[in-house]
């Protein structure tokens, strides 16, 4: 299928405009948040714990400061740290995965064994288990995400570079003498973009739940900065006194990563229609 | 048969020493004194003298390079010997062995609830593809992948907690309580925060596995001969369902540990995964060790397991063919 015709049939798909649309407001809001007139991480102690009023939309927190603007602002840290984290496993993913898939024999078993073992951990016990020794910044949190994620990627990338080094044109590169890097490079990570967007797609999606549940469990970034998962960590704390503040970073998270999961599934769908049932 | 339970062990030896060599180096070379407890003052009022921290040094395993370190580590774990702990000098074993039963009756009853709950769901919604009951079962699947556990966990207890007042909202027994029936009460919410994602990847898993079955020719076949609906699905589609059902729960053992320490968190059940948050905040490096390689050997013997019991299902995997999807 050709781009113009994926194009099409991913426009015609509902769920497909629907969560694109979603996703581009969330980033939208994140990008427009200092448009809100109250500080994220200013405490404001003469208005704390406020419900719903046309002052604050969705109320405050425990320390006055406005539950709709920290949301819109944990959003910048949960979509930079998802987004930052997907970039580094799809670069790392598509590497090891074309290599490994092109260059077959001795070099893809290594590989692939090593994929297997990341593969046969439980990730998100190591990533807490290992930040306990490594300094909490955003830095070593992408890098850690990552460092667990890119194996998906490589994964699917390898599969696939499998079936395209057997087809025509990238024989004929090869007998004319062109080199096994400029081939990967021009031939086969080009043709790799669909699957290579799907695996970023659903990428993101993991690693945005990860980073919340790792923020929560208090190993993500640090106070006074807001993301999803570490507000709802404070907000676990006044649940019975204010439980608008555990919803909306909840419902935040659920929207963005069900967005990307949909993306994901809806363009793995039209990539593959063996796959609509 | 034999040769592939052989090589799995083998394969699951390598796994299991490089993981244990990688988070060893880890904690080897973070920056920092382990035994920061005992000498930041900000931790302990007590100064102690040169002499005692070398003995403590010693009585840990802190001494020597980092081969040596762990060789020793090793050995002695290899002997039963998982150390002390860090923080409370209290052999990491007991302290573990002390927890497990209670993160392995959460995890346990959560898989069984996910099972049970998704085979009729994914037979109903494979059955019934792309119709308004097929639409609801995987919209809803869709919630529970994407859906945070720990978030999940909040809302429940708001509503089913503090509102209906129905459970309790943490731990796992009603002080000087000892019977089962307050265990379970205690357990039903985390039990079912737990099973929630599992549930909806199963779903969706039996989901298009029912549809591929139903356009095999025997159900055609067993539908013209004029076998009532339910008995074809009952008969023939269920039982090709549920082989795959065991790769899957053996390739989902992971989200189950991680996922079983995030609901402990949440519901403060006394397991693992609150032994392994406190550790690390502690930086109890022996405990961490401990439980990450255990919870490393629960799944391996978990994807382990799931393999051999497939091979003997399937007997194409017994004549030596599991190598096509490596």
């Amino acid at each position: 299928m050709d781009k113009k015709a994926m194009k099409k049939v991913f426009l015609s798909n509902k769920m497909a405009v629907v969560c694109t649309i979603l996703v581009l407001l969330i980033v939208l809001a994140a990008i427009l948040a200092p448009l809100s007139p109250y500080d994220p991480d200013a405490s404001n102690v003469a208005e704390k714990m406020q419900g719903i009023s046309s002052k604050h939309l969705l109320g405050t927190d425990d320390i006055g400061r406005d539950t709709l603007t920290r949301t819109i602002y944990g959003g910048r840290v949960s979509l930079i740290v998802g987004f930052a984290s997907m970039c580094v496993a799809v670069i790392v993913g598509t590497f090891i995965g074309t290599i490994s898939g092109y260059m077959g024999g001795m070099v893809d078993v290594i590989l692939m064994r090593i994929v297997d073992i990341f593969m046969s951990v439980p990730s998100l016990l190591f990533i807490i288990a290992i930040y306990a020794f490594l300094p909490r910044n955003m830095f070593s949190l992408v890098g850690m995400l990552a460092f667990f994620s890119w194996t998906k990627v490589a994964r699917v990338v390898r599969a696939q570079t499998l079936t395209l080094k057997e087809r025509d044109f990238i024989i004929a590169a090869k007998s004319l003498g062109v080199s096994r890097g400029t081939i990967i490079r021009t031939h086969i990570i080009p043709n790799l973009m669909p699957q290579i967007i799907v695996s970023a797609s659903l990428s993101i999606a993991n690693a945005i739940l990860d980073e919340s549940a790792l923020s929560f469990l208090g190993y993500g970034v640090q106070l006074p900065m807001a993301s999803w998962g570490s507000m709802l960590q404070t907000a676990q704390k006044f649940i019975l006194h204010n439980p608008i503040m555990a919803v909306a970073p909840g419902v935040m998270i659920l929207a963005t990563v069900l967005c990307f999961n949909v993306l994901g599934d809806i363009l793995q769908q039209i990539l593959d229609p063996k796959l609509i049932k | 048969m034999k040769k592939f339970i052989v090589n799995r062990l083998a394969q699951m030896l390598i796994v299991f020493i490089t993981v244990s060599i990688f988070s060893f180096s880890i904690i080897y070379f973070s920056p920092g004194d382990p035994l920061y407890l005992y000498t930041s003052p900000a931790k302990s009022s007590y100064k102690m003298t040169d002499e005692q921290m070398d003995a403590m040094r010693e009585e840990l395993g802190l001494n020597g390079n980092v081969i040596e370190r762990y060789l020793n580590w090793a050995g002695n774990m290899l002997k039963g010997d998982w150390g002390m702990s860090v923080s409370n000098h209290q052999p990491v074993k007991d302290q573990i062995m002390d927890k497990l039963p209670n993160t392995i009756g959460l995890m346990g009853a959560a898989l069984v609830l996910s099972v049970l709950a998704a085979i009729p769901l994914g037979l109903l919604a494979g059955y019934y593809k792309n119709r308004w009951i097929d639409n609801i079962i995987s919209g809803i699947s869709y919630l529970g992948i994407s859906l945070p556990a720990f978030w999940f966990g909040i809302m429940m207890i708001i509503v089913f907690s503090l509102h209906l007042g129905l459970f309790p909202s943490a731990g796992m027994r009603t002080v000087g309580v000892t019977s089962a029936a307050d265990v379970i009460r205690h357990a039903i919410l985390p039990v079912i925060v737990l099973s929630v994602n599992n549930t909806a990847v199963f779903v969706r898993y039996i989901r298009s596995n029912t549809i591929e079955q139903m356009e095999e020719e025997y159900v055609t076949t067993a539908v013209s001969k004029g076998v009532p609906r339910v008995q074809v699905m009952k008969n023939h589609v269920l039982k090709n369902c549920l082989l795959p059902i065991i790769t899957m729960v053996g390739m989902n053992f992971g989200t189950l540990i991680t996922g079983s320490f995030i609901v402990e968190s949440v519901f403060g059940w006394p397991g693992l995964g609150t032994l392994c948050m406190s550790a690390v905040n502690s930086r109890d490096y022996t405990m961490i060790m401990g439980i990450t390689m255990l919870a490393c050997t629960v799944l391996l013997i978990g994807n382990f397991l799931a393999d051999v019991l497939y091979g003997f299902a399937d007997p194409r995997i017994k004549q030596g063919k599991e190598k096509s999807n490596g």
